[in-house]
């Protein structure tokens, strides 16, 4: 067989072996470790996305919380049944046009990515020109400008109270699904001609202007792609912790991001997806550390915090000793198993 | 708007700047030299107020002896960050470098958090900077008037080294090349530790100065601040030290003056800061006192 058709039987097999992995999983676990497995998922969308311009096209962006948000409340607000939306906005009435709209779940995702990425473009259309610290510095301002004015605009988006009672329809069968469409759209997209040119942008700007790359184009591109991706993982958030409020967006949330990018590798898709499990599960299984410690010998009092230490001490670690994460820009392939010789190798699919 | 009231928002504009431009400061000398945003400056700036907080606190010291403990304690902290963070990545891309800046950052609020507590601490200010100073119809407390003469003093003796001693003109060298100052045998790590401590010691005299305007303390305390002054430093022109007092002060008053007469937005106070950064950065990259840099392929 030729190791093209192997390869493709391979991952066909893991994809089945996937949705079994899934079904018994909805089947057999409790609902905090299914609340943690999809939180995965979540995870596994947002790393990608912000894998997408910081990986892929070198744009170092600390906007995406801002852009989550963005999708979280466009989804809340369209799902909420007019009741619930009576409920949460005690202190002033929701803007009418928004009280008797409820729309299913689907097509409000659709729709949190959509303005998430029409944001995403306003703020990249400007900000896009700046480079490296500026834009750094200039994305996380707007990620805080939107956090502000989702504070400050009360019948639109309930202001600090937030939104409560959300439906929880963020269940397996709808985030792991997100998270594979997003694999398998990163998949494509690094392979598409879009994919390289956004390569290209990173590895060279001025060189890939030189070939004829329209370089701004791309980065507006990869930006707004990324808002979207944004979008629906922050839409999701939402619907999966069933409450959302503006101090749930703040750069914190970018951090937990970036450390599962810079974890698995800037530029890696495997190592995105790998990481934003393993931070996730990392991040439930550490929980007793904000708690007291029992040393055996003695207790410490309760220390909210210690758990974000770690993580920062991780984050710290692998950027000081080792920079490429845990896969670099390598991804996986099924051509990783068979060993020289015995099977002819496929190059060129990094 | 009565005058009184006026010069009132003007007092306290003038204190919130110089509060803004002694962190700013620090933000403009690290850039000039390395082009590196060092996050952590915030914390930073949050040590400071709480190792002074501390000395009075727990060890009864008097306010005067923990400020100036607290203003070395602190400048040493920033010379072990430069160590620890920045120092092993110089010859790194740059987004690897900002990566650690922000896990540094992330890492001292932590540990902020678990050692000194996430509830927020009162602060016991000097009664020497509490007395209520009263002219005509306007009344203010000393410490408003106190922080900008604090600024000003340091100012001028930071424009002294910088201008006129041997250190500084080797810190100018630096910034203008950081290459070619070590070939004309400039011991280029004992520079860059010496700014990174000159510029903790000003963020922790104003963390200090703030926790006695603002007498409270809370381990994200420098957040805030912290990006607002890098967008002052940016606003002044990034690497100049006088464009970062500039803008430092822009900042206080904007923001203030802002509140004092349109009260309705009182909300968006944190914004003001973002908006203006990313108007100067499109209008004017180079800030109001920068020079331009050109690209070289």
């Amino acid at each position: 067989m030729r190791p093209g058709r192997r390869h493709l039987l391979l991952s066909l097999a893991a994809g089945a072996l996937f949705v079994v992995a899934l079904a018994l999983g909805d089947q057999f676990l409790d609902s905090f470790q299914l609340r943690v497995s999809s939180l995965c998922a979540i995870y596994v969308v947002l790393a990608l996305s912000l894998n997408l311009v910081n990986g892929f096209t070198g744009l170092f962006s600390l906007g995406h919380a801002g852009f989550m948000a963005v999708g979280a409340y466009t989804c809340a607000l369209l799902t909420m049944t007019p009741e619930q939306k009576e409920m949460n906005f005690f202190l002033a009435p929701v803007v009418p046009w928004l009280a008797h709209l409820s729309i299913p779940f689907l097509p409000a995702l659709v729709a949190a990515g959509l303005v998430a990425a029409l944001i995403g473009f306003l703020v990249g259309a400007p900000a896009l020109r700046l480079k490296d610290d500026y834009l750094a510095i200039a994305t996380l301002g707007f990620a805080e400008i939107i956090r502000v004015v989702l504070t400050n605009t009360q019948t639109l988006t309930n202001g600090a109270l937030g939104l409560k009672g959300l439906p929880m329809y963020a269940t397996t069968w709808v985030v792991w699904p997100c998270a594979a469409l997003s694999v398998a759209f990163m998949v494509f997209l690094t392979r598409s001609s879009y994919g390289r040119a956004m390569k290209a942008v990173r590895d060279d700007e001025i060189a890939a202007g030189a070939m004829g790359v329209d370089v701004f184009r791309v980065k507006v591109v990869s930006f707004t792609v990324s808002s979207f991706m944004a979008g629906v993982g922050g839409a999701l958030l939402g619907h999966l912790l069933t409450t959302i409020d503006p101090k749930m967006f703040t750069f914190m949330l970018t951090f937990n991001i970036l450390l599962v990018v810079v974890l698995g590798g800037i530029g890696s898709i495997t190592g995105s997806v790998i990481a934003a499990i393993g931070v996730t599960i990392l991040m439930e299984v550490l929980r007793f550390l904000d708690g007291p410690l029992n040393f055996g010998l003695f207790e410490t009092e309760a220390r909210p915090g210690l758990r974000m230490v770690v993580f920062s001490l991780l984050l710290m670690a692998v950027v000081l000793f080792r920079q490429r994460g845990l896969m670099g820009n390598r991804e996986f392939s099924w051509s990783m198993f068979s060993r020289a010789g015995l099977a002819r190798r496929e190059d060129g699919r990094a | 708007m009565t005058l009184p009231l006026l010069l009132q928002h003007l007092a306290n504009a003038l204190a919130l700047g110089s509060l803004y431009a002694l962190i700013a400061i620090g933000y403009t000398m690290v850039y000039g030299i390395l082009r590196l945003i060092n996050f952590a400056h915030g914390d930073v700036f949050m040590l400071g107020a709480y190792v002074a907080f501390y000395c009075v606190a727990l060890f009864l010291l008097p306010w005067w002896a923990s400020f100036v403990i607290a203003i070395v304690v602190t400048a040493l902290m920033g010379v072990l960050l430069e160590r620890v963070a920045y120092r092993p990545l110089r010859d790194s891309p740059k987004i690897s470098v900002m990566i650690s800046a922000i896990g540094a950052s992330f890492l001292i609020e932590n540990v902020a958090v678990v050692l000194f507590g996430g509830r927020p601490k009162g602060v016991a200010v000097p009664d020497i900077l509490n007395v209520k100073l009263t002219l005509g119809a306007v009344s203010v407390m000393s410490v408003s008037l106190v922080i900008p003469i604090c600024t000003f003093a340091l100012l001028a003796v930071l424009l002294w080294v910088v201008g006129k001693t041997r250190t500084g003109m080797a810190m100018r060298a630096v910034s203008t090349d950081l290459d070619a100052a070590r070939l004309q045998a400039i011991d280029v790590n004992r520079i860059i530790s010496f700014t990174f401590g000159s510029g903790s010691l000003l963020a922790s005299f104003g963390g200090i100065l703030w926790s006695y305007k603002y007498p409270q303390l809370n381990p994200l305390m420098g957040v805030m601040p912290g990006l607002k002054c890098f967008i002052a430093a940016v606003i002044g022109g990034i690497g100049n030290i006088q464009g970062a007092v500039l803008g430092g002060f822009l900042l206080g008053a904007i923001e203030l003056l802002t509140i004092a007469f349109l009260p309705t937005l009182t909300g968006y106070r944190d914004a003001f800061a973002f908006v203006l950064l990313i108007v100067v950065l499109l209008v004017k990259p180079s800030g109001l006192l920068g020079s331009r840099q050109v690209e070289k392929v």
